[in-house]
């Protein structure tokens, strides 16, 4: 009995308990998601002008919202001590969210307007490509 | 039945993953473990760099072998 038990364990999915970001909470506000992850390159150089827009278009009604897709907690939480996110973190471990969300890449972008509509998605993160993205921002929050 | 018990859950566990309904291929989330340095082919870091090197400039393409960045096919 013992060894089944054992197995049936075996078979759990490893990861901790997922979040539940409900989009629906945000109505009337500009969410820009970001899905990220420790092992991710670009997605430790995106981190900084993620806090700045976050600060500079707050005000205005924008929501920066970081999905981490990490297995393992631990993981993200070490890459937020080096790279602190002034926005608000998900956790999304069994990666339920990238899968509704269409992720084909990481880091993966998401802007919702404020009727809860996808107006834009981008993967990757480049520096040079951040005055679009604002661009695209300051578009939605008009 | 305990018997039944363990002879079904060893059959179903012979099968793999084939017959759980999960997706095959490795989707961008999941690319986690497939970044790591430690599943790139070779011994020598430094040499396999020079010999990648070698093969995209004679071949005139990269990628395929290993991980850059985080997968978003933007080096």
């Amino acid at each position: 009995m013992k060894f089944i038990l054992t197995s049936l364990l075996l078979l759990l999915p490893n990861t901790y308990a997922t979040d539940d970001l409900k989009i629906e909470n945000y109505r009337g506000k500009v969410v820009y998601i970001d899905f990220w992850a420790s092992w991710c390159a670009p997605c430790k150089e995106s981190f900084p002008w993620l806090n700045e827009v976050q600060k500079k278009y707050q005000a205005q009604g924008l929501v920066v919202i970081g999905v981490n897709v990490d297995r393992e907690k631990a993981k993200a939480d070490e890459f937020l001590k080096t790279t602190p996110a002034q926005f608000p973190i998900v956790y999304n471990p069994d990666g339920s969210m990238p899968k509704k969300f269409g992720v084909q890449g990481m880091p993966y972008a998401v802007i919702i307007d404020k009727t809860g509509k996808t107006i834009h998605t981008h993967i990757g993160f480049r520096g040079d490509k951040t005055k679009e993205y604002e661009h695209i921002i300051e578009g939605a929050l008009k | 039945m305990k018997k039944w018990i363990a002879l079904a859950l060893a059959a179903w566990l012979f099968t793999g993953c084939a017959s759980m309904g999960l997706d095959v291929g490795v989707e961008p989330w999941e690319r986690e473990l497939l970044s790591d340095e430690a599943m790139t082919f070779g011994s020598n870091p430094t040499r396999l760099g020079y010999e990648q090197h070698t093969y995209f400039s004679k071949e005139a393409t990269s990628g395929g072998s290993g991980f850059s960045g985080g997968g978003c096919g933007c080096n």
